[in-house]
């Protein structure tokens, strides 16, 4: 274990949102849930990335007064990395709540394994 | 800068722009705009390959103003060049073979859209064998996970492809969430997201020794993410349904094109990030090794208990995948050219499979099962002859592409000294066994004239347009796989001067 | 007799016999009903069968499904502990959170900020580096917006196989228009409703001067669609918005953003000069292809936003009647 779990307690939540997140997107069998799940592992990787980018003391990186100079600003990095992730994401969440309204219309439940089931039986039956 | 350097950037635009502009065309125009266009990547493509493997030596190609720790960069040398070439043509030959099943399995006002996916998924292909950074890789590694789920999806009425888009749009998104992770702790420590820089902080910290555990971490999500999304072993799950719900021309997209453009990033990163000498040792190579050596044994013992023919076409890519990451689990060159040789044989090979697949699905009133495809070799004699050449080719009889993979493989194992050699040469001859028994069973099935099959009066027609598709793409499938078969140095030459140059 | 056997199995399976009956269905679907197995049977099927399909009859069964849930549920969950726990172990080997001296704190950070705006013009370093440094990667980005577009109208875009009325999927039926729609939301969208999307193309034309750009001034500009058209009724915008301008829209701006943009690839991977001016700092005539390609982004995001609304509320836009 290093010595900076509790010094980098922003990256130390974003993480355990990320993991609660991808637990939620890998276990729960109900599609809103598994999109939340996501969103919330994404939301975490944001956190994370945000925290990334600050340095102490300095402001945001938006040209303020003439004030050029690289220590006066945080790392813009970051910041341009999170609009993409964030854009990806909601991309993401559009397709997935498309799909479970499909997969609602058709088999009448959010469950996967139920859904699993019926089209096995659908099968079977054709 | 001459003309021909310019050729990878504008596909890569050329594909972007094309995705929104069959977005506005009618499908009519849009089915053979795409084909054009697939055409003239390859030629573009083929042209970069000569350029490239005349001078000698690969470049860097800016996209912008900024050099390199700066801007987005592109790198082009043979080997991406190779594989860019054999993508565009691949891609114009699946959809050449399975253009009658789109127009059928999908709605008709929405064929555009399936095209205009389809530019997007190569466009993010060609992109992804390009890229010089990891960023960019993870946003068309987006792109190219939504637009491949949107091909699995096209037919959706059929039932099993929603579930099947699910599970594998989910599958993808934990992978590309891993590989997210990854990039960002990479550049935490480094500071940096061209693979250049990348290459030379991470090989400081290596000297120095600092944050070694972060590094091993980094390794392994980046190998288990990229290895999610092309279905490494125990992460397969999702493969067999997703290519066996799809149209023939999805399935050969997805298995021939798809599953490869991950392990291409994935080896760009191992030789230009990590470093070669650092992989041969690394823990994670002995992982995607074990994990290629059970995909080789369990995807084929999976293949055998099939009763569904796309199913089993799928679970054999679990298994030929599995010679891909057991290539590079050796950790040694002569394991990386064999693992670019099987990429090569592979995407050749399947998407013929494939296809033909969905030549015998046409005169069996499109059932998947084996018992109702009895005999369809003979309703469909072209597809018969496609299928037994492909499963020549995946058993590794010798003049046809699988052979060449199990030499090279066969090669690099014996040059390496202990358990792996071992392991990997009692991997082959076993898979090679089994792949033996069920492609053979298959074809036997296929050939049989019993008369079971309830289809037993159909005969395909070869009398219109898309018929005459097929047969070109089906001959030229063919003939790839014999010239890698007899001439396998050509391919596995490039792959080699490419491999020494990406390091 | 053992071997003999053993060789007639294995001939019945290369002969493709069919090993695995398919269980019976009950007609109404709700629950299977496996084969009545009688002792005889079982005893010819388990002669017959493989192991892989016994394990797939029983992986089909109840039994065999919750078990198997069972195992799965386990191993997932130990699986995203370990993840949880390796990630965390590894943030605390990470350099320390805000420090000045980090290793991501390097030169390229110094020269967005430094000469960001003798370079691209832009007084928002951010805007400077997205669409201009590192603007392959945003060209990206606006296309997984477009390829998300392309995914949910293959879902849900409702073309009512040819005839006007009768929908495909008739739960996306939008309802009929209320009588009398309801006042507040009316009445607090007509104020609010044309102030937003003043805001929505402020945010759009201010993005290289302050925070802001195409991505959140679009999303402002989708909001204050979507307000709109819950308060006056899809029809009723969609009049004015109708689905074939949403798309020549989409259209225009993203042909505009990859020719600007490969304009600036070509000339900067040959090394030419590229020819555009980046105007006085501050003024909104500056930072060279920045306002353009934020116009661009602006309207592919707000285009984007309104269409996913209406995929989902009725499946699709209509054409103007």
């Amino acid at each position: 274990m290093g010595p900076n779990l509790l010094a980098n307690y922003y990256e130390t939540a974003a993480m355990l949102i990320f993991g609660i997140g991808f637990t939620a997107l890998f276990l729960s069998r109900n599609m809103i849930k598994k999109v939340i799940g996501f969103n919330l592992m994404d939301t975490g990787m944001f956190l994370f990335l945000a925290a990334k980018g600050y340095v102490e003391g300095r402001s945001a990186p938006i040209l303020t007064d003439g004030v050029r100079s690289a220590t006066a600003y945080i790392n813009p990095v970051p910041a341009g990395l999170v609009l993409t992730g964030i854009v990806v994401s909601v991309s993401v969440t559009a397709f997935l709540l498309a799909l479970t309204v499909r997969l609602y219309l058709k088999y009448r439940t959010l469950n996967l394994d139920e859904m699993l089931q019926r089209s096995r039986r659908n099968e079977a039956e054709s | 800068m001459t003309a021909v350097q310019n050729y990878p950037f504008a596909l890569i635009m050329l594909f972007l722009a094309s995705g929104v502009i069959c977005f506005v065309l009618s499908g009519r125009i849009a089915k053979w705009y795409c084909l054009v266009l697939c055409g003239v990547g390859t030629v573009m493509m083929a042209m970069t390959l000569r350029y490239v493997l005349a001078a000698g030596e690969s470049y860097v190609y800016l996209m912008g103003h900024f050099p390199s720790p700066w801007g987005n960069e592109l790198r082009i040398g043979p080997f991406e060049a190779l594989m860019a070439a054999l993508f565009c043509a691949i891609a114009l030959f699946s959809i050449m073979g399975g253009m009658e099943h789109i127009l059928e399995d999908c709605e008709e006002r929405k064929v555009n859209l399936y095209f205009a996916s389809f530019c997007l998924l190569m466009s993010s292909m060609l992109a992804l064998i390009f890229t010089n950074d990891l960023f960019t890789a993870y946003v068309f590694i987006e792109i190219n996970t939504i637009t491949a789920c949107a091909l699995v999806m096209l037919n959706y009425r059929n039932g099993g492809a929603l579930i099947a888009t699910t599970r594998y749009l989910i599958m993808s998104l934990l992978g590309s969430g891993l590989f997210l992770i990854a990039v960002i702790l990479l550049y935490d420590l480094t500071g940096h997201l061209l693979m250049e820089p990348l290459g030379a902080a991470v090989e400081t910290l290596r000297m120095t020794g600092g944050y070694l555990f972060p590094l091993t971490v980094i390794v392994g999500l980046l190998s288990v993410g990229l290895g999610i999304k092309s279905a490494i072993f125990p992460f397969h799950t999702w493969l067999p349904d997703a290519h066996a719900n799809a149209t023939s021309a999805s399935s050969a997209l997805l298995s021939g094109l798809v599953l490869k453009a991950y392990v291409i990033l994935l080896i760009k990163l191992i030789y230009r990030v990590m470093s070669m000498e650092s992989h041969a040792v690394s823990f994670a190579a002995d992982m995607l090794f074990v994990f290629g050596v059970l995909a080789m044994i369990i995807g084929s013992v999976l293949a055998m208990g099939e009763q569904d023919l796309k199913r089993m076409l799928a679970y054999s890519s679990v298994a030929q995948v599995g010679y891909i990451y057991a290539g590079i689990g050796l950790g040694t060159t002569a394991g990386m050219i064999a693992a670019g040789t099987q990429i090569v044989t592979h995407a050749i090979t399947k998407p013929m499979l494939f296809c033909a697949a969905g030549g015998f699905m046409g005169v069996s009133g499109g059932s998947r099962r084996i018992s109702d495809l009895r005999g369809a070799a003979w309703r469909d004699p072209l597809s018969g002859v496609a299928f037994f050449v492909g499963a020549l080719s995946m058993i590794g009889i010798p003049l046809f592409g699988g052979f060449a993979t199990k030499l090279q493989l066969t090669l690099a194992s014996i040059a390496l000294p202990g358990w792996k050699a071992w392991l990997s040469i009692a991997a082959i001859v076993l898979s090679t066994v089994l792949n033996a028994i069920y492609y053979l069973k298959t074809t036997a099935a296929l050939y049989s004239k019993d008369g079971t099959s309830p289809y037993d009066e159909l005969r395909v027609t070869y009398r219109t347009l898309y018929r005459a598709l097929y047969v070109i793409a089906i001959l030229a499938f063919i003939i790839l796989n014999i010239w890698q078969g007899i001439g396998s140095g050509t391919f596995t030459g490039i792959i080699r001067e490419g491999l020494s140059l990406l390091g | 007799m053992a071997s003999y056997r053993l060789f007639r199995r294995f001939a019945n399976w290369v002969e493709g016999e069919e090993v695995y009956p398919i269980p019976e269905i009950e007609k109404n679907g709700s629950s299977v009903r496996e084969h009545p197995i009688t002792e005889d049977m079982a005893r010819v099927r388990s002669s017959d069968e493989g192991v892989g399909t016994l394990l797939r009859r029983w992986m089909d069964s109840p039994q065999g499904v919750a078990a198997f849930r069972r195992v799965y549920t386990v191993t997932a969950a130990l699986l995203c502990a370990a993840i949880v726990t390796l990630l965390l172990v590894t943030v605390s080997y990470l350099p320390r959170f805000g420090a000045p001296d980090n290793p991501a704190n390097n030169e390229v950070p110094r020269r967005y900020i430094e000469q960001g705006l003798s370079e691209t013009g832009a007084i928002n370093v951010v805007a400077g580096m997205i669409l201009d440094y590192r603007a392959f990667d945003t060209l990206g980005e606006s296309n997984v917006l477009f390829a998300a577009t392309v995914a949910v109208l293959i879902l849900l875009r409702d073309d009512g196989e040819g005839k006007k009325k009768k929908r495909a999927i008739p739960e996306l039926k939008q309802e009929p228009e209320r009588e009398r729609p309801d006042p507040i939301l009316r009445a607090s969208a007509a104020v609010v409703g044309p102030f937003a999307l003043l805001y929505g193309v402020y945010v759009i034309l201010n993005g290289h001067l302050s925070a802001g750009g195409g991505f959140s001034g679009g999303a402002i500009l989708g909001a204050a669609l979507m307000l709109l058209s819950a308060a006056f009724g899809q029809e009723k915008l969609e009049r004015v918005f109708t689905a074939r301008r949403c798309k020549a829209l989409t259209f225009l701006a993203l042909m505009c953003y990859a020719l600007l943009k490969s304009w600036s690839f070509y000339t900067g991977a040959n090394h030419l000069p590229s020819g555009i001016p980046l105007g006085t700092p501050g003024s909104i005539l500056s930072g060279g292809l920045i306002l353009p390609l934020n116009i661009c982004v602006g309207l592919v995001v707000g285009c984007t936003m309104y269409s996913f609304y209406a995929c989902f509320r009725s499946g699709g836009m209509r054409d103007g009647t």
